[in-house]
C-alpha cells in the first residue's frame, strides 16, 4: 500500500525541526542560517515559509504519476511501490530535465560541485521501505506532519475538515493535483496564500509528452514507406523516360 | 579573404574565430573548474540557458538543411540542387558535431553523455532526442565520408557507401524528422512555465516546419557566403527556385502558428502589454517579411536581396527557439535569467569553430564544384539526354 505524508498547516508552529531531522537523516549540514533560507536547494530538502503568522512546507511532492520519473532519459528517477520517488545519482548525466519539468520546482542542482548531482527529498524512501516514518514525520512535536497509509490519510483529513469546517480551507490538496501526490496538504486559508501552485491539471502530466512520442512509430513506418515510394517512381519515370527515348533512337 | 593563401597574413574574419575560440577555451577552463555554478547564471529555477536554447535547439535546426537537400536530390530526384548537397551535408555533419560539443559543456555529468544509450527510459523525451543525435551523427558521418574517400581515390570505399546511399538518406530523413519535432516535444512537459504565445500541443510539427524553414534559409546563407569567400560562381537559378521554395514553407509554417493561435484563443494576448507580447511580434516580423518579399521575381532574382531575406528567416528561426527555451519560460519560471559572459563566450567559440572547420574543409575537400557521387551512381542506369 503506498504511503503518504499529510501536512496540516493549521498545527505547524514553525519550529522547523522537521527541517533539522531531514538534514541529519541526508547528512547535510544544518545551523541557524541555513534554517533562515526558506527555499528549497541543494542543501535543503524541505523548508517551511512564513507568511504572516501562518506556516506552509515545502518538500516534494513524491507524485503519484511523477513529471520528474517520466522525463528522466536514464531512469535514474523511479517511483516506488511504497510512494517515494528516488533518485539514483549514479545514472544521472546532468541534464536537468527533471528540474525543467517538475511542475513544483522541487528538483534543486549542485550548481557549483564539479560532480555535480540532483538533490531532492525522496521521502526518506530507506525509512519507509524499512517500515519506518519519515524522519520528519518522527521529529514534529505537534503532529502537523503525520506519515501514514495514503488511503488512510486521506480520510483522516477528510475527517478534519467535516469536524471543523470553519477552521479549514475545504480542500486537501494533493488528492488531483497531477494525478495526485503523496504529499496532501492542509491549510486555513487559499493554498496560492501560503505559496502554493494551485490551478496545476488534473492530468498526469506525463501524458503530455507521452502523446507526442506514442507517435513515433506512425512516423517511422508512414515516412519510410512514403519516401521509399516517391525514390521509386522518381527513378523508375526515368528509368522509362530513358528507354522510350533509346527505343524511339533505334526505329529512327 | 585570402588569409589561407597568403600564409602568415591573417585575414580579419580569422583573427576574431581565433579571438573568440581562446575566449571559448578559457570559459572551458572555468567550467571545468568551478562547475556549471561558476560558469554559468543558471539557477534552480531556471537550469536551461543559452547553451540548450542557442547552441542545441539552434545548432540542431540550422542543421537541418542536411536532410532536407538530401531528400530533394536523393529520394526526389532533383537534379538541379545537386551542387549545393555537399555544402549542406557538411553543415548538418558539422551542426551535429558542435551540438555534442555544446552538450558537454551543459551537461552537468558530460563524461556520462554514452548512458541513455544503455540505460533506456522510452517515456523520456530526452532519451528520444539522445538517441536521434547519436544516430543522425552516424548517418550523417557516412553521408559525408565519400567526399574523403573521393580526395584520396579510396575507389572501393566509395562502391559500398554508394550500394547503401538511398537506405541512408531515408533512414536521415526520419531520423531528422523525429528529432527536428522531439526539441519540440521536450517543451510540451512545461504547460505551466511556457508563455501562451509560445505553448502548444503543436510544438512538435512547429519545431519540424520552421527548421525545414531554416535549413532552407542556411543553405542559401552559405551558398552566397561561400561563393563570396571562394570567388565562386553564385548559381543564381538554383538558388530563387529554393526561394521560391521556401517562401511556400515560410507561408505553410505562418499559416500554423496563426490558426493555432486562433484555435486556442491565444490571440488576444496580443493585446496584452507584456514584454513576451513584442518578443513574439518581432520574430513574427523575422518570418512574415521575407515571406510576403520572397514572393517578389524582382527579390529572387536579385542575390543580395535573396541573402537578406535567409538572413531575415535565421534571425526568426533563432529568435522563435530563444523565445520558447529562454524568454518565454522566464516569467512561469518565477525568475529571470540572462547568461553570463562565459555562456556567450562559449557559444561564440562554438560558431567561430563551425566557421572555421567549414572553411578548411572547403578547402580541402572538393566540397564545391566537384562532380556529386551521386552523379556516378546514376550513369549506371541511361542518362537524359537533356543533362548538362
Amino acid at each position: 500500500m503506498p504511503k503518504a505524508i499529510l501536512y496540516d498547516s493549521t498545527m505547524c508552529i514553525g519550529c522547523r525541526l522537521c527541517e533539522k531531522a531531514c538534514a541529519e537523516h541526508h547528512n547535510l549540514p544544518y545551523n541557524d542560517d541555513i534554517a533562515k533560507e526558506e527555499k528549497l536547494s541543494a542543501h535543503k530538502l524541505t523548508a517551511i515559509t512564513t507568511h504572516g503568522d501562518r506556516f506552509m512546507r515545502r518538500f516534494c511532492m513524491n507524485c503519484v504519476s511523477p513529471t520528474c520519473a517520466s522525463v528522466c532519459p536514464v531512469a535514474a528517477l523511479q517511483k516506488s511501490a511504497l510512494g517515494p520517488v528516488t533518485y539514483d545519482s549514479t545514472r544521472c548525466i546532468g541534464c536537468r530535465y527533471c528540474m525543467l519539468a517538475c511542475p513544483y520546482q522541487v528538483p534543486t542542482y549542485q550548481w557549483n560541485s564539479r560532480l555535480p548531482v540532483v538533490k531532492k527529498c525522496d521521502m526518506c524512501a530507506d525509512r519507509v521501505a524499512a517500515g519506518s516514518p519519515t524522519a520528519c514525520a518522527e521529529a514534529c512535536p505537534t503532529g502537523a506532519t503525520k506519515f501514514g497509509e495514503r488511503d488512510g490519510l486521506i480520510a483522516e483529513a477528510r475527517q478534519r475538515l467535516a469536524a471543523n469546517p470553519s477552521q479549514y480551507y475545504s480542500k486537501i490538496y494533493g488528492l488531483e493535483e497531477v494525478g495526485g501526490t503523496s504529499m496532501l496538504l492542509l491549510s486555513a486559508v487559499p493554498f496560492e496564500d501560503l505559496g502554493v501552485k494551485v490551478s496545476l491539471p488534473h492530468e498526469p502530466m506525463p501524458m503530455l509528452t507521452w502523446r507526442a512520442l506514442s507517435e513515433i512509430p506512425s512516423i517511422v513506418s508512414v515516412f519510410g514507406v512514403l519516401l521509399g515510394g516517391v525514390w521509386w517512381i522518381r527513378h523508375r519515370t526515368e528509368e522509362v523516360q530513358a528507354a522510350e527515348r533509346a527505343e524511339r533512337e533505334k526505329k529512327s | 579573404m585570402n588569409g589561407f593563401r597568403a600564409g602568415a597574413k591573417w585575414s580579419f574574419w580569422q583573427i576574431v574565430a581565433t579571438v573568440f575560440i581562446l575566449g571559448g577555451v578559457y570559459s572551458a577552463y572555468i567550467r571545468v573548474t568551478q562547475g556549471l555554478g561558476g560558469a554559468t547564471h543558471l539557477n534552480d529555477q531556471f537550469p536551461w540557458g543559452l547553451w540548450i536554447g542557442f547552441d542545441i535547439l539552434c545548432g540542431v535546426g540550422l542543421a537541418a538543411g542536411g536532410f532536407t537537400l538530401a531528400a530533394a536530390v536523393h529520394i526526389f530526384n532533383i537534379e538541379r540542387y545537386k551542387p549545393i548537397l555537399r555544402p549542406a551535408i557538411l553543415t548538418a555533419f558539422l551542426g551535429y558535431l558542435l551540438v555534442i560539443l555544446a552538450l558537454m559543456f551543459d551537461l552537468g555529468l558530460p563524461y556520462r553523455i554514452w548512458h541513455p544509450l544503455v540505460m533506456w527510459n522510452p517515456h523520456s523525451v530526452m532519451f528520444e532526442v539522445g538517441w536521434c543525435v547519436t544516430l543522425y551523427t552516424t548517418v550523417l558521418a557516412l553521408e559525408f565520408v565519400p567526399v574523403v574517400f573521393e580526395r584520396f581515390r579510396w575507389n572501393k570505399a566509395l562502391k559500398i557507401m554508394r550500394a547503401v546511399l538511398i537506405p541512408l538518406v531515408i533512414v536521415g530523413v526520419i531520423l531528422s524528422t523525429l528529432h527536428q519535432s522531439s526539441l519540440g516535444s521536450l517543451y510540451l512537459i512545461v504547460p505551466q512555465k511556457l508563455y501562451p504565445l509560445w505553448y502548444t500541443p503543436l510544438l512538435p510539427v512547429m519545431f519540424f516546419v520552421s527548421a525545414l524553414c531554416a535549413g532552407l534559409a542556411m543553405t542559401i546563407f552559405e551558398s552566397w557566403q561561400s561563393s563570396k569567400a571562394f570567388g565562386k560562381h553564385l548559381e543564381l537559378p538554383l538558388l530563387s527556385s529554393m526561394g521560391r521554395v521556401l517562401a511556400v514553407f515560410l507561408s505553410v509554417y505562418m499559416l500554423m502558428r496563426f490558426l493555432d493561435l486562433w484555435n486556442r484563443s491565444a490571440l488576444r494576448l496580443l493585446l496584452v502589454r507584456r514584454p513576451e507580447t513584442y518578443l513574439f511580434l518581432l520574430e513574427i516580423a523575422f518570418f512574415l517579411v521575407p515571406m510576403v518579399l520572397l514572393f517578389r521575381q524582382k527579390i529572387l532574382s536579385n542575390p543580395l536581396a535573396l541573402y537578406g531575406c535567409a538572413v531575415l528567416v535565421l534571425f526568426g528561426f533563432v529568435s522563435n527557439r530563444l523565445n520558447v527555451s529562454i524568454t518565454g519560460m522566464e516569467a512561469g519560471s518565477g525568475t529571470s535569467y540572462f547568461p553570463k559572459w562565459t555562456e556567450v563566450a562559449v557559444t561564440l567559440a562554438i560558431v567561430a569553430l563551425g566557421f572555421s572547420i567549414f572553411r578548411l574543409a572547403c578547402k580541402h575537400l572538393p566540397i564545391f564544384g566537384a562532380q556529386p557521387v551521386v552523379e556516378r551512381v546514376r550513369s549506371r542506369a541511361p542518362v537524359p539526354a537533356a543533362a548538362d
